[in-house]
């Protein structure tokens, strides 16, 4: 079927004319006519604009003058504002909110030609690990625990909506973001491929904002080399985002088949919190079996604050929405909830519009940020964060790259970990430090486990050195030759 | 250190969110929760620690102090939820 292609495959059959992009993106358009309602990957679809974009791409592509990305599918995470398609970060607040301007990462796809389907579902405001939060209802993932039907797993989160698409073959790829493993955990979740890039590689101009010294975008693809591609288009300086990077945007792609001999992979023995499951262990011990064989050497690194890592996140991510999303006021856009005077407005619209979870976080981050409680919990994050990055760049003194479980568990059941926020943060154990650092980390699917669900490898790697993690999560995927399906997908309605 | 329900009530207020009554108390569980788990960090000694605010760690460039945009007032107002010619209409403010 045309949705199973690799965006690397596609590409080139585009290329040869074998099919055109108008087919391509109909096929897609058809699966997600067929699976969304069940879905829910997708908030907004855009077939008219979609077919507009493969019209022009097939043009291109018959004149010889078509952009790499010309005529492929794609999903654009509804947290990217996109010129006059609604964008509602998943929450109330926004749902009446059609930007007029479009962000630099999706300007960059579209200058590449591809095609966007429609805006992905997301927890709200990317404050989540299940996509639960979404004020457009959650996501099914569309992978099902064996001869287990009925129970309906979630995507994980905040990209929830972007892996499950991808997964379900409602998109050839996807853009996402990453603050605390946004990314990564919900294509380990979903058996896809995700990368975060540096902080800094990709500009957050247009990116709904969170935590804005964590935020970072990146793509979500069926495999590694899809993944490298999307970075490709994406990534690069923009003089709009004053903390982008300019610094030259090597091509990722080449590196994923550069291979591992002669590097030197770090195990942080800190990866291992009580409890963690056998399976994710035996995964990880594989995942070193098969980087020894292509020549790497194993070393054990320690990483001594990353138990401290959730709790620092948990202080500077708040803080940081605190003060993004004080701009939703119910004035300049967004919904409004009427009140007997301004401040009434501001606490009727604010209480209205965002969901329970963005609240806790608002108001954890207003009192961490409050007089004299200032020292005591931000600036001691602060402080926290300085030793976490001290932990990667002594490690990476003496390894090129570190490999991680992605996830402490493979896909969990709706409605499970909901007790008390806190246990849903643990999810993002082994994700959250690298944002904390600012460095690069790619998930790749590596085996499945006993229930037959998805799980993945995480990969860390040294600030703007994508191309080690993706010549490391090339090496891991060659070896792991993961080929399982999700029980839902194109074709295959369930 | 634990909140109680005035100081729930007061960061709602710094939050501009109305909590109604019946909410406070859930709020204080699941805060009290977050900020005792959060309390782990008083075991790291951050003594001669400098902060680090981000993971850029480039200096913030500079840029020429020019006009670069402007004029689309129509596009600003495009999304506002009440409006007064080209201004963003809200309740009075002063009597």
């Amino acid at each position: 079927m045309l949705t199973d292609f690799s965006i690397a495959a596609a590409a080139k059959g585009l290329r040869n004319r074998a099919f055109s992009a108008r087919e391509l993106t109909q096929a897609h358009l058809h699966a997600i006519d067929a699976l969304n309602p069940r879905i829910n990957a997708y908030i907004t679809v855009t077939p008219e604009l979609a077919l507009a974009q493969a019209d022009t791409a097939d043009k291109a592509l018959a004149a010889g003058e078509a952009g790499p990305l010309a005529g492929i599918p794609l999903a654009i995470k509804d947290l990217f504002c996109t010129e006059g398609v609604r964008t509602t970060a998943a929450s109330k607040i926004l749902s009446p909110f059609i930007p007029p301007y479009e962000s630099t990462v999706t300007a960059q796809l579209k200058r590449d030609g591809a095609v966007f389907l429609g805006k992905s579902n997301l927890d709200e405001f990317a404050m989540g690990s299940s996509n639960m939060t979404s004020a457009f209802g959650p996501v099914e993932n569309p992978w099902k625990r064996r001869g287990d039907d009925d129970t309906i797993l979630v995507p994980g989160g905040s990209s929830g909506g972007s892996a499950a698409a991808v997964a379900a073959r409602m998109a050839l790829g996807a853009t996402a973001t990453d603050t605390g493993g946004s990314i990564r955990q919900p294509a380990s979740f979903c058996g896809i491929a995700g990368i975060k890039p540096t902080y800094g590689r990709c500009s957050r101009y247009g990116v709904v904002a969170f935590a804005s010294s964590l935020d970072q975008a990146g793509p979500v693809a069926r495999n590694v080399e899809d993944c490298a591609i999307l970075l490709n288009s994406m990534a690069g300086y923009d003089p709009k985002d004053s903390t982008s990077a300019n610094i030259a945007v090597p091509d990722f792609a080449a590196a994923v088949g550069r291979g591992v001999k002669g590097l030197k992979i770090g195990i942080p023995r800190e990866y291992r919190p009580e409890g963690l499951s056998a399976e994710i262990e035996a995964l990880w011990q594989q995942g070193m079996a098969w980087l020894r064989d292509e020549g790497a050497e194993i070393v054990d690194v320690s990483l001594p604050h990353t138990k401290y890592g959730l709790a620092t996140y948990y202080i500077v991510a708040p803080a940081e929405a605190s003060s993004n999303l004080a701009r939703y006021d119910g004035v300049r856009f967004g919904a409004r909830v009427e009140g007997h005077d301004l401040g009434d407005l501001y606490e009727r619209t604010r209480a209205a519009g965002f969901g329970a979870e963005v609240k806790r976080r608002i108001m954890i981050g207003t009192y961490v940020l409050s007089a004299g409680y200032y020292d005591a919990y931000y600036l001691r994050a602060q402080k926290l964060r300085t030793l976490i990055l001290r932990d990667f760049t002594d490690a990476f003194r003496t390894v090129d790259a570190l490999l991680t479980p992605t996830t402490p568990t493979a896909a969990f059941a709706a409605g499970e970990n909901m007790d008390d926020p806190v246990t849903m943060y643990l999810n993002d154990i082994f994700t959250v430090t690298a944002n904390i650092a600012g460095i690069p980390g790619l998930s790749v699917p590596a085996g499945l486990d006993g229930k037959g669900l998805p799980l993945g490898l995480q990969i860390l790697g040294r600030p703007f050195d994508e191309e080690t993690v993706f010549a490391v999560g090339g090496s891991i995927e060659r070896a792991a030759g993961f080929a399982a399906l999700p029980r839902i997908r194109a074709g295959v309605a369930l | 250190m634990s909140l109680d329900p005035a100081t729930i009530r007061r960061i709602a207020k710094l939050s501009r969110i109305r909590v109604e009554d019946a909410e406070v108390a859930k709020l204080q569980t699941e805060l009290n929760a977050i900020l005792g788990w959060i309390e782990q960090l008083n075991e790291v000694d951050v003594s001669d620690i400098e902060p680090l605010s981000g993971g850029a760690t480039m200096a913030l460039p500079m840029r020429e102090d020019v006009v670069s945009d402007g004029g689309i007032a129509e596009k600003v107002l495009a999304n506002a939820p009440d409006r007064a010619g080209e201004f963003f209409a809200v309740p009075k403010v002063v009597e």
